[in-house]
């Protein structure tokens, strides 16, 4: 539509603008500064760090469980992904085994979470272009997959519900039954998203050949997730690299080749249909048995188990107070959040508290993908592409 | 799956193709190599980062074409003080290798990858605001996280977890 403007020398013709911290649209506390011409941005930069809480620091000195909770904060619109990829982390470098059930239950609150994020991502991205009545609809089912998780867990969004050697609860009686009751009803509430936007005009002419990116520069700019898929790069972690029994599930994987804000949209609309038949099949196949793995040193003991039996409440006493040592070495784990690689670099050196303890965060990469979506087109569209990228602050900034 | 005690013998490891590929373009650059929990690094002399991540990107039969991330480990007070760990990804093979650098305490500084992976920008910023590692022919290399004015590295372990009071 646009290209890049060029300045004729001597003259000054832009401006510089400034965007946030505190501009709704920037979904937390990004700011950009911005340099346009007219109504064309000519150059951006991006300046984040105002929700750097130092989580990365705090975690060296806390014991390897109590890691868990801080972990949610991350990323607080999927707090069971980032659970996941630090247990997963920290199991790999015990050499733990996870019985069948907990990894089911994982992976089908893995999914409910992706789908209470894509819901956000949904209701915001539209409300920012102007669509505001989308944001009422997701967020009408996203108060049921809340509801899910508070029954599960006790907590609606810092959930803290995976534990390193399992999950930390027994489902509640009738769990499952609302959860399909939620799994069937949830595809036609997709339909009416779809029926608000994708054929709707005003909709495909803000997002269409939007804040366009090559697949080249996604995957040299780092970006990963639906952000990378929806330049036509096909590769999803679940189904590329396993991890948590994701091999024994069947789904596909949104690709879209056109790059622009649509493309990303389509690919995360149909991730939500994807993530539901997930949860459905999870339902179908869950197997019996245990919920935590069988190490009485690392895994905490039943409650009933504590007042009868002396080992246990030995074991209980020890870990509480003083951890558990982990054996030295180091291991990066990725797994697929809803915003695309979430990677957990861990490094012990054998005492109970993590050396060190790395965030590879999404939203990070795939900011950088900003300016080169922006430069040369009008302001109007640098709302649509920060929607489109999906950014949570919480984790840019950890 | 019980763990499998670490392989840190460069000659068992030569197969692997990452190892294999930097051995035979520059066989002093491979420092050393281990292959842990399913996990393969190898460590780079560290003047010839740059080049390896060139090579291994575009080797044609394992391209290691996505950078995943870029840290740094401090194993204050032991010598070199500081490692920096790149995560490389290779989206055809879904293959990880992790590449290392290990650096001296006194004015930590190595190439930066920014002119490989311009991806690279944000993650070298963390690291350099946090670590306060100098990378070489970095575009923009200022505090990302922190405040500009601030003092120290608060990722470092002689920072003090609560901050300097």
């Amino acid at each position: 539509m646009t290209s890049t403007p060029v300045l004729e020398p001597g003259q000054d013709r832009t401006m510089i603008l400034n965007m946030g911290p505190h501009h709704p649209s920037t979904h937390g506390v990004l700011r950009l500064i911005l340099e346009i011409d007219g109504e064309t941005v000519v150059r951006m930069m991006p300046d984040i760090g105002y929700l750097h809480t130092g989580i990365e620091k705090t975690c060296e000195a806390k014991f390897y469980q109590q890691v868990v909770p801080l972990t949610d904060r991350i990323d607080y619109l999927c707090p069971m992904t980032n659970n996941l990829c630090y247990v997963l982390a920290v199991e790999k470098l015990l050499g733990l085994e996870i019985p069948p059930k907990a990894q089911w239950l994982r992976v089908m609150m893995n999914e409910l979470t992706r789908i209470n994020s894509h819901l956000v991502w949904l209701g915001t991205h539209a409300m920012d272009i102007g669509a505001l009545t989308v944001f009422l609809y997701c967020f009408r089912e996203r108060e049921d997959v809340l509801r899910l998780f508070e029954a599960i867990s006790g907590q609606r969004m810092m959930t803290s519900y995976f534990r390193i050697g399992g999950v930390a609860l027994e489902p509640p009686l009738g769990f499952f039954d609302r959860v399909r009751d939620f799994a069937n009803r949830f595809p036609s509430k997709v339909d009416e998203y779809e029926n608000l936007l994708t054929g709707n005009p005003i909709w495909t002419m803000r997002t269409k050949g939007v804040a366009r990116i090559t697949a080249e520069d996604a995957i040299a700019l780092g970006a990963s997730g639906p952000t990378l898929r929806g330049s036509g790069v096909d590769f999803d972690l679940r189904r590329d690299m396993p991890y948590s029994g994701y091999e024994n599930f069947k789904f596909k994987v949104p690709v879209s080749q056109e790059g622009d804000v649509f493309a990303r949209y389509i690919c995360r609309v149909q991730e939500l249909r994807e993530s539901i038949a997930i949860v459905q099949q999870a339902l179908d196949g869950m197997p019996e048995g245990p919920i935590k793995a069988d190490a009485p040193k690392v895994v905490l003991p039943d409650r009933e188990k504590m007042k009868t039996q002396m080992e246990a409440l030995i074991y209980h006493f020890k870990i509480i107070t003083e951890g558990f040592a982990v054996p030295a070495g180091e291991v990066y784990q990725a797994v697929e959040s809803p915003r695309g690689e979430m990677g957990y670099y861990v490094v012990s050196d054998g005492t109970a508290k993590p050396y060190r303890v790395h965030m590879r965060a999404a939203c990070l990469a795939n900011l950088q993908l900003l300016p080169k979506m922006c430069e040369g087109r009008l302001l109007a569209d640098v709302v649509a592409a920060i929607g489109s990228i999906d950014i949570v602050l919480g984790e840019i900034d950890r | 799956m019980p763990i499998t005690p670490a392989v840190t013998d460069l000659e068992a490891l030569k197969d692997h193709p990452a190892v294999a590929k930097l051995r035979g373009w520059n066989s002093a650059a491979v420092e050393g190599a281990k292959f842990d929990r399913d996990e393969m690094t190898i460590y780079i002399e560290r003047s010839s980062i740059r080049d390896a991540c060139v090579i291994l990107r575009d080797d044609p039969a394992c391209p290691f074409n996505y950078l995943s991330d870029v840290t740094c480990v401090d194993w204050y007070p032991s010598q070199p003080r500081f490692e920096v760990v790149y995560q490389l990804l290779s989206i055809p093979k879904k293959e990880r290798v992790r590449l290392k650098v290990r650096l001296d305490g006194e004015s930590p500084a190595v190439e930066s990858v920014t002119s490989v992976w311009p991806g690279a920008n944000y993650f070298e910023r963390e690291v350099f605001d946090l670590f306060g590692i100098r990378f070489a022919g970095h575009p923009y290399l200022r505090r990302i996280q922190m405040p500009e004015d601030w003092e120290g590295h608060p990722l470092r372990k002689d920072y003090p977890v609560e901050g300097y009071r």
